[in-house]
């Protein structure tokens, strides 16, 4: 018999919440997290609006040994687990040593750190060079972090597959406990708002140049131009469902689901992968469309790419067959921290009976999506599918169901 | 021109711009013959202790000679030691 497993904690570090109750009383609500760029000045750049984590200090919650070995990103992440771990009530001292690990994704590193200390290297020298950019700009650094934390010394690894990466760590962490792990801290927290990171990001050639936050990222809109970059996202914490059973855990839900493609050669006339994605994804959790209740879209706000995962889900679900809706329209994209966000707002969604809305949308008609925008939409929801698609072709999907 | 003197004083200083302090670690206490790792401090905090040393003193450490300097008054004599071969040449 399968191993079931079940998410008992969340950790949420996003641009209209710091911390898993700002997040989704901001997200129930409509509330964007999306402003001018401050982390660094923006001016010289065609694009000038991102999602920023508000009111993150980093040394209200960490130690002094740590902030001078992390990136911003690996900051958030490192609170976001310490905050999963607390709402899961797991004392990592309690669990055997290699019982538990840390599985997270990345996009990028920690592309802050690693341009300051570039900086002093090509401008002063190498002896003024971190010794912890040895480690501290890495894609492993925050399971790294994490892991030494809390002293999580179970299998643990990185994903990287742009914004995909945050549902194939969970998907791997739940692999893991199939193996026999008892827990595993998940997601990911992702953050390049610097200039190199945003250098970077522009070459992808998606990102909007609008400087009006209502109208920048519009995913599905005849308007849509491009998306806004964001920082941040969510750590969850995974479980074996019987171990959480026997401790007396709060159960989220359930991670029913997966399924992964990869996109054709550009060019090949052969059909994107995303539709085959969300078919794998509803196989794997034995279950059919019509079971599914909401759909947590990717929402690239490029128009052909909007077109690619309306048709894949109108192919699979009917013509606005089953509600959709995308609350990263008030956070921007946040590369590997975008999927497991998304998970927690299907699980948080899930347990209050409520669909957040997607902002600043007035969706094509075109689409046939049934788009929940304005306001949340009050539904019984069971199952939800959350989709991810990475830069290069990735595409993810994951079902979480509820726990009765 | 380097500095010359290198005091204990100037080693907190070091150690908490290049490495931070540790929880429950009180720095201004008598820790001059307290093992760094009871400071919280391991390799690779000496490591960045140790450059920021080099480049502020203008002195070269011997990574050996570093491996063995265990406690803050052993660093303070092996820096002391550099820095007279500095002036001395």
């Amino acid at each position: 018999m399968t191993v079931s497993v079940v998410v008992t904690g969340l950790g949420i570090a996003a641009p209209n919440g710091l911390g898993a109750a700002d997040y989704w009383a901001a997200t129930r609500a409509g509330r964007s997290g999306i402003g001018p760029v401050t982390r660094f000045d923006p001016t010289a750049y065609p694009a000038r609006l991102a999602g920023e984590v508000p009111g993150f200090v980093a040394a209200d919650h960490l130690p002094g040994r740590l902030l001078p070995q992390t990136d911003h990103m690996t900051r958030l992440a490192l609170v976001s687990a310490d905050w999963a771990l607390l709402d899961a009530g797991i004392r990592p001292d309690d669990l055997p040593e290699f019982a538990a690990g840390v599985v997270t994704a990345s996009s990028a590193g920690g592309f802050e750190f690693g341009q300051n200390e570039l900086r002093a290297l090509w401008s002063k020298g190498s002896q003024y060079v971190s010794a912890y950019q040895s480690f501290a700009w890495f894609y492993a650094v925050n399971t790294g972090q994490i892991s030494i934390r809390h002293g999580l010394r179970g299998p643990s690894g990185v994903l990287v597959s742009d914004q995909a990466g945050g549902l194939d760590a969970i998907a791997q962490a739940r692999r893991q406990i199939r193996r026999g792990s008892q827990v595993i801290v998940s997601g990911g927290v992702d953050a390049s708002i610097c200039p190199w990171g945003w250098v970077a990001q522009l070459t992808s050639g998606r990102l909007s140049n609008d400087d009006d936050p209502t109208t920048a990222y519009r995913p599905f809109d005849a308007g849509a131009s491009g998306h806004v970059a964001g920082e941040g996202g969510a750590l969850l914490v995974l479980e074996d469902e019987r171990a959480a059973r026997a401790r007396g855990a709060r159960v989220y839900g359930r991670v029913a689901g997966y399924g992964t493609t990869f996109d054709p050669r550009p060019g090949s006339g052969r059909e994107p992968g995303l539709r085959r994605a969300v078919e794998i994804a509803l196989l794997d959790a034995d279950l059919t469309p019509g079971d599914i209740d909401v759909v947590f879209a990717d929402a690239a706000a490029v128009p052909e790419l909007d077109h690619i995962e309306a048709r894949a889900l109108t192919e699979v679900f009917g013509p606005r067959g089953v509600p959709v809706t995308a609350p990263k329209s008030m956070t921007g994209r946040l590369n590997s921290g975008a999927g497991p966000l998304d998970v927690a707002a299907a699980l948080l969604a899930i347990r209050d009976g409520v669909i957040p809305p997607t902002i600043n949308v007035s969706p094509r008609v075109d689409l046939d999506l049934d788009l929940v925008t304005g306001e949340e939409r009050v539904a019984p929801l069971r199952s939800a599918l959350v989709l991810a698609r990475g830069f290069g072709g990735f595409n993810s999907a994951l079902v979480v169901t509820d726990a009765r | 021109m380097p500095n010359t003197e290198f005091t204990i004083d100037d080693l907190r200083r070091i150690l908490r711009e290049g490495a931070g302090t540790e929880e429950g670690v009180d720095l201004d206490a008598d820790i001059l013959d307290t093992d760094f790792e009871e400071l919280g401090y391991e390799s690779l905090a000496l490591l960045e202790t140790c450059g920021r040393i080099e480049r502020e003193y203008g002195v070269t450490l011997d990574d050996d000679a570093l491996a063995g300097a265990r406690t803050p008054r052993a660093l303070l004599g092996l820096v002391h030691s550099h820095l007279a071969t500095v002036h001395a040449g």
